[in-house]
């Protein structure tokens, strides 16, 4: 009611006033954050309490979105916190030296969770939980279409899955491009994008945001999903219809904090990042409402049966040894590969890949060189990349995606536009391609 | 002054030049900031027009812009379908529930973000309950949500009331004798509608049409929902929003989508150029209505009650899933529970009244700048007048996301008086966003409303003594009332739900509108009951303000009407 007020002028003055106080030094502690609500109040109101006199104002945005308000407020910032899931956008902020540098006390913490380091080695941003990505499925939609239960990623290449999976893009969400990027690592360049192209024939769906995929699932839009943990479990504590399973190969990626340069409250968000990394704070993680793994070993005793600990299990997210810097240099090019092969092209690379499964089906018992040979033909077809692992690797190269000229001097050859335009044209007609060699081996058969 | 204008058209240029300062502030300057890069060579920082260059021979691009026009024509092509004879029927015809009628039929306009989007996939969605049923009985499905047809059918049946609305006003504002002429020279029926009622109606259906088909080539929501990417917008908005990305594409086609819109709008004007649609008297006000008989009532309600329904569903399966507690493939939730709006009423008020004022003022500052507009564009001749209207309605084009980057990068620096706090995070930045980007909406009915208005009432008042201001505030604004209305009706409803601008500009919880709360409970699978029922109640606020406003224009029509001409027909 008091913004009805403050549309008389005097009113304003009145607002004036006691907004005032409100950003005085010790009041308020204003948080960035893509976190839900689920977790932000949980928090917020643990913190409050222990901190009385002290308001945190959240302000929930997406990552992308959040990263740009910091940008555009950074010279008259308001802003203490921004606390969010992807390593990825606390390395853009830290690339536009938007972060402070802190040095947490809290003790127990290890240096490592699976096979990737806690904190930000140059310390401009802590992990104060891990999380890791796995499949989610619909229980109802699978008994109704009498679908198996997938055990790792390769599983979901199965025929049996086709038109049944969904997955956000690496270039929309941070984490996504994490799990992508730790099955290239693992099976290397154009095996690990082979691995994906021939997962994602067998797409539903790439969602435009993360919480889509778990959101799809939820409704039986679509039967599987490739989630986070936290969606897949904290689907499951809200009473949906389905289950959750860490794949043998993922990586556990902390969900981090950072101070916000030139925050307007250092102290309280210093103190705000002490309690997160408190052991009060770490076994807030274990509310079934948010459910993410907590980053203090100790924590796990007072877990829930059941409840994942990659700690002692060290099979969770350890399997791959994971290449922060390889994983950085090529960072945009992987993120565009991905939209311009899968995203954008999704009808050509199912049509594609429904064509080679039905021309396996066909094949299967008989022996046919020439049809055997077509569909080997099609399949390499569909798996081509259009650029190698060295170019996509090459800093110059990756400048053309970044475009961030340092200095007026500065000249970087090619543009986007101009490369994915190429990659395009090869991708579409590689797709096509494949397309008709696996029907002519079908009529073969 | 004087030396420039006569001194009659003072007070319009002063109204004129003002908006015009408006729009520059607050539309031209903080989208320049932002989209100037798809002129500038990224590698150099020269000016160029090489990013254009590289839209044209990008095959992913042709074809997005090939899929946008295709949707957006056969969007107004269904939409036109669905409205003309909601808008015919409750005009024309004695009709129970008129008002209500025409209440539920812009209630589609109000989808709130995120949760009319599950609402309608559990419903019409591959595994939706309309396919489980027809797979059940009769084992096979229908993709209403697959590919750009499906594009084209939830666009209509969100946008047709652009049409129905603007339609419908220009219905009732044509003037009885004309209709009467016709009969009198033995016109009636199809005949009579075909070629003397719709003509004179002609400028309400080109602005509802030229709406929706704006509004189709740029908006973002539908495509994003169906995740169909091969379309302008969505193309747009995936390229300015990824993370650490600076491709100048993105603001090149915000660019393109701009162009488009105007040209679309120049088109749209040039249809109905060289006719007056204005009719002189206006004793009677709107058409004849007559009663039907039996069987024709009887075809009547049941043609509306099916388009009703097809339009509502997608709220009625939105009240389906504030009230369910958990619904997952499957044609119903699996039980009903009153929790979901517990939980809003226990911590989301806020946003409720918050959302009441930004919108309600957002709505009136629109009415007001549209009146001025149209009536400076039609009324005056004062150079560049039109440009006035290309500017406000080039707002329809502009993504929310480039506007609320712009409004962070132009204000941001500049505090408020007073207050000592950014501009860019004070709360009436939000109402300025919402203002203009729903001004396009308000204008287009404005002026469909000027251009019914004979200028020889003007000129009448003002030969009996009357001044230009008083003419315009006793005569051209009454008269102008239907249309006014209208607008303020469409710029609520759909401020209402705005949210691609206002997540930008969001600086406080306290300041956050009803959009960024539904936002916020959709970011977690427990959130999605409270966020329907905050959905819920966005539909109900703006569907009661909505009847009540056509329940005041029904009895004020009433009050001008003879009653002895409208009991008796043929």
């Amino acid at each position: 009611m008091k913004k009805f007020m403050t549309l008389g002028a005097a009113a304003v003055i009145a607002m004036s006033v006691a907004s005032g106080t409100a950003f005085a030094a010790d009041g308020t502690l204003t948080v960035v954050t893509s976190f839900p609500k689920d977790l932000t109040s949980v928090f917020k109101s643990a913190f409050e309490k222990k901190n009385p006199g002290l308001t945190i104002e959240v302000l929930n945005k997406k990552t992308s979105a959040g990263i740009k308000y910091l940008q555009e407020t950074s010279a008259n910032n308001t802003s203490d916190l921004f606390w969010a899931s992807a390593p990825d956008a606390f390395e853009v902020l830290k690339g536009d030296s938007l972060l402070a540098k802190y040095t947490p006390m809290a003790k127990g913490i290890p240096d490592k969770v699976g096979a990737f380091p806690i904190n930000d080695p140059d310390g401009y941003y802590m992990g104060f939980a891990a999380s890791g990505y796995g499949i989610m499925w619909n229980t109802r939609y699978t008994a109704a279409k009498k679908l198996p239960v997938p055990k790792n990623w390769a599983d979901l290449k199965d025929p049996v899955y086709h038109g049944h999976v969904g997955m956000s893009a690496p270039s929309r969400s941070g984490t996504t491009h994490l799990t992508v990027e730790t099955v290239i690592q693992g099976m290397g360049w154009d095996a690990g994008w082979a691995e994906w192209k021939e997962i994602a024939g067998n797409f539903k769906t790439v969602t435009e945001r993360s919480f889509g995929v778990p959101d799809g699932v939820n409704s039986g839009q679509f039967g599987y999903g490739i989630v986070i943990d936290f969606f897949g479990l904290s689907s499951v504590g809200s009473g949906f219809p389905v289950d959750f399973v860490y794949p043998e190969v993922t990586t556990l990626v902390p969900a981090n904090i950072g101070i916000v340069k030139g925050a307007p409250n250092q102290a309280a968000a210093a103190e705000f990042i002490e309690f997160l990394l408190s052991p009060e704070g770490q076994e807030l993680l274990l509310n079934p409402k948010i459910r993410r793994l907590p980053v203090n070993p100790n924590t796990y005793a007072n877990a829930p049966a059941g409840f994942p600990n990659p700690f002692k299990d060290k099979s969770i997210g350890a399997a791959v040894k994971f290449d922060l810097d390889l994983s950085k240099n090529r960072y945009n090019v992987v993120n565009s590969l991905f939209d311009v092969m899968i995203t954008y092209r999704m009808k050509d690379l199912t049509a594609a890949t429904k064509a080679i499964q039905d021309a396996d089906a066909a094949i299967k018992g008989k022996s046919n060189p020439a049809a055997a040979k077509l569909i080997a033909e099609a399949r390499a077809l569909v798996a081509k990349m259009p650029v190698s692992e060295a170019t996509a690797g090459a800093k110059e190269f990756n400048a053309i995606f970044k475009k961030k000229r340092k200095k007026a001097t500065d000249v970087i050859e090619g543009r986007q536009a101009e490369v994915e335009q190429e990659w395009d044209t090869q991708v579409k007609a590689n797709y096509a391609k494949a397309k008709e060699l696996a029907e002519q081996a079908k009529n073969m058969l | 002054m004087s030396f420039l204008f006569p001194s009659v058209q003072r007070g319009p240029a002063v109204a004129g030049l003002l908006i015009a300062l408006f729009l520059f502030l607050f539309l031209a300057v903080p989208v320049g900031q932002v989209i100037f890069v798809a002129f500038q060579d990224a590698s150099t920082g020269e000016a160029t027009i090489i990013n254009f260059v590289d839209f044209f021979r990008n095959s992913l691009f042709r074809e997005s812009f090939f899929n946008s026009f295709y949707v957006a024509s056969m969007s107004v092509v269904i939409a036109s379908i669905i409205s003309m004879p909601l808008a015919y029927f409750t005009t024309r015809f004695n009709f129970g529930g008129t008002a209500l009628i025409q209440t539920l039929g812009i209630i589609p306009l109000i989808m709130p973000p995120f949760v009319g989007a599950v609402a309608m996939q559990l419903l019409f969605g591959s595994n939706g309950s309309v396919n489980l049923i027809l797979d059940d009985w009769f084992g096979f499905t229908i993709p209403f949500m697959e590919g750009l047809n499906g594009v084209i059918f939830v666009e209509s049946i969100h946008y047709f009331p652009f049409i129905l609305i603007n339609l419908s006003a220009a219905l009732s504002n044509i003037d009885r004798s004309m209709e009467e002429s016709a009969q009198n020279l033995g016109s009636n029926g199809m005949r009579l509608f075909r070629r003397i009622v719709f003509p004179l109606a002609m400028p309400g259906y080109v602005a509802g049409a030229a709406l929706v088909f704006i509004k189709v080539f740029d908006d973002l929501g539908t495509p994003l929902l169906l995740n169909v990417n091969n379309m302008l917008a969505p193309q747009a908005y995936l390229r300015v929003t990824s993370i650490g990305i600076s491709d100048p594409m993105g603001y090149v086609i915000a660019v393109i989508l701009v162009a488009f819109s105007l040209l679309s709008l120049w088109v749209s004007m040039r249809a109905l150029k060289g006719k007056d649609y204005a009719t002189v008297q206006k004793g009677g006000g709107g058409l004849m209505k007559r009663d039907l008989r039996r069987w024709e009532k009887v075809g009547c309600y049941a043609v509306v009650i099916l388009i009703l329904v097809l339009v509502l569903s997608p709220h009625f399966g939105l009240l389906l899933l504030s009230f369910g507690t958990i619904w997952s493939y499957a044609v119903l939730p699996d039980a009903f529970t009153i929790a979901h709006y517990v939980t809003v009423f226990s911590t989301a008020t806020q946003y409720i009244t918050n959302t009441l004022l930004y919108a309600g003022l957002a709505a009136l500052f629109d009415v007001i700048l549209g009146t001025a507009i149209a009536y400076v564009v039609w009324r005056t001749d004062l150079v560049g007048r039109k440009w006035l209207d290309y500017g406000a309605t080039a707002a329809l084009a502009v993504p929310g996301v480039v506007l609320g980057i712009g409004y962070l990068r132009t204000f941001h620096n500049i505090n408020v008086p007073l207050i000592d706090e950014p501009l860019a995070t004070w709360w009436v930045i939000i109402v300025i966003a919402m203002t203009i980007r729903r001004l396009p909406y308000a204008l287009r009915s404005c002026v469909a409303a000027i251009q019914q208005i004979s200028v020889m009432l003007e000129e009448a008042a003002e030969n009996l003594g009357a001044t230009k201001t008083r003419t315009v505030w006793r005569i051209v604004i009454p008269l102008m009332s239907g249309g006014i209305l209208a607008g303020f009706v469409t710029s609520f409803a759909t401020a209402a739900v705005e949210l691609s601008a206002t997540i930008m500009l969001v600086a406080r919880e306290t300041d956050a509108p009803l959009a960024y709360g539904i936002y916020e409970f959709m970011q977690s699978a427990a959130g999605r009951g409270p966020g329907a029922a905050l959905g819920v109640i966005a539909v109900l606020f703006v569907g009661v303000g909505t009847y009540i406003s056509h329940v005041i224009i029904e009895r004020s029509n009433k009050a001008r009407e003879p009653k002895s001409i409208v009991a008796e027909e043929t």
